[in-house]
């Protein structure tokens, strides 16, 4: 084409303007209560992604049948459980206080506890065997005397 | 002079020495296996059309009162090719039933496979859309249940079923329950 002609019908352009991005869900409230359980769980497939933010396979399904549930009225503990009936406490972030996760809960409480009952131990070990000995009448006096000379 | 050993140096070693410990425990499990909560828990029931026959369906309430094994499978499932000979050989044992459950799978695609690599399946049931996968909490195809005869899941295997898992594991669990 003739440069002329490129010209010409670069006078003949009109701007167009995008519209502003339409949300992806019909149903605004859903999708957020969707993505406030969803994020509170783990995908099983990718185990350091949560079900909000994972695209693998399941995790669509999932956020496919969590979307129905809230649409029939479930509420998030109601969610939850159906979740956790199938998958187990594993695909929740926070797991739940109960006997088998006490280790996990408390653990790091008892670690602490055994550690400044350690320090403790050792700092009274470290007293008892240097013991406070007062000083002889003759290093005192040489100690005054150092201190005296100091400019 | 002979210095007094001090048990205190030790304990470093010791802490370390038990950290190894415990990573190399962590190392030889796989985090990818994570314990079913539907073990000793009735199987969920189900509804759902025959790969062969479209008309008709299955149930898992058609099998009450025999041992039998739930194959998730789908013919898109890499691990699942590694796992089909050690089916096939199963199930020329007639042991029990070996029911499968072909996973987010298109028919045609499942049908050609059973007819290429062999159908070690008594029938196979059709999830398409994974809705019954999810009952079963199923994240990973291949995963195997084992149904006793009051339909209580009693084990589940997840990834292929290893010549090992059968012999070790799923055989003599089987012969257990059929008692």
């Amino acid at each position: 084409m003739k440069p002329w002609l490129w010209l010409l019908l670069l006078c003949f352009t009109w701007p167009v303007h995008a519209n502003e991005a339409k949300p992806l869900a019909d149903d605004e409230v859903v999708e957020q209560r969707l993505i406030k359980i969803a994020e509170e769980m783990r995908c099983l497939v990718c185990q350091n992604e949560s079900l909000a933010g994972s695209r693998a396979d399941l995790a669509e399904d999932l956020r496919r049948e969590i979307r129905a549930q809230i649409r029939q009225g479930k509420s998030d503990q109601e969610v939850m459980d159906f979740m956790v009936s199938r998958y187990g406490d594993f695909v929740r972030y926070r797991p739940p206080v109960k006997p088998t996760t006490w280790l996990l809960w408390f653990g790091p409480f008892l670690l602490l506890v055994l550690g400044v009952g350690a320090l403790a131990a050792v700092l009274r070990h470290r007293n008892r065997i240097a013991p406070d000995s007062p000083l002889t009448p003759e290093q005192k006096k040489q100690a005054e005397a150092l201190l005296r000379d100091q400019p | 002079m002979k210095k007094k050993f001090n048990l205190w140096f030790v304990i470093p070693l010791l802490a370390f020495v038990g950290l190894v410990a415990f990573m190399a425990i962590g190392l030889t499990r796989d985090p990818h296996l994570v314990p079913s909560p539907l073990i000793n828990r009735p199987a969920p029931n189900f509804l759902l059309p025959q790969l062969h026959a479209p008309g008709k369906t299955f149930s898992p309430a058609d099998l009450k009162g025999q041992v039998w094994l739930l194959n998730v499978w789908a013919s898109w499932c890499v691990s699942c090719r590694e796992e089909h000979p050690v089916l096939l050989r199963f199930s020329r044992t007639h042991a029990v039933p070996m029911v499968g459950l072909d996973y987010k799978d298109q028919a045609p695609d499942a049908q050609k496979w059973l007819s290429d690599y062999g159908d070690p399946y008594t029938l196979t049931a059709v999830d398409a859309d994974g809705r019954v996968g999810i009952d079963y909490g199923v994240y990973g195809v291949p995963e195997t249940y084992v149904i006793d005869k009051t339909g209580v899941i009693r084990y589940k295997q997840i990834g292929p079923i290893t010549p090992e898992a059968l012999q070790q594991t799923i055989l003599p669990l089987i012969a257990e329950l059929k008692k």
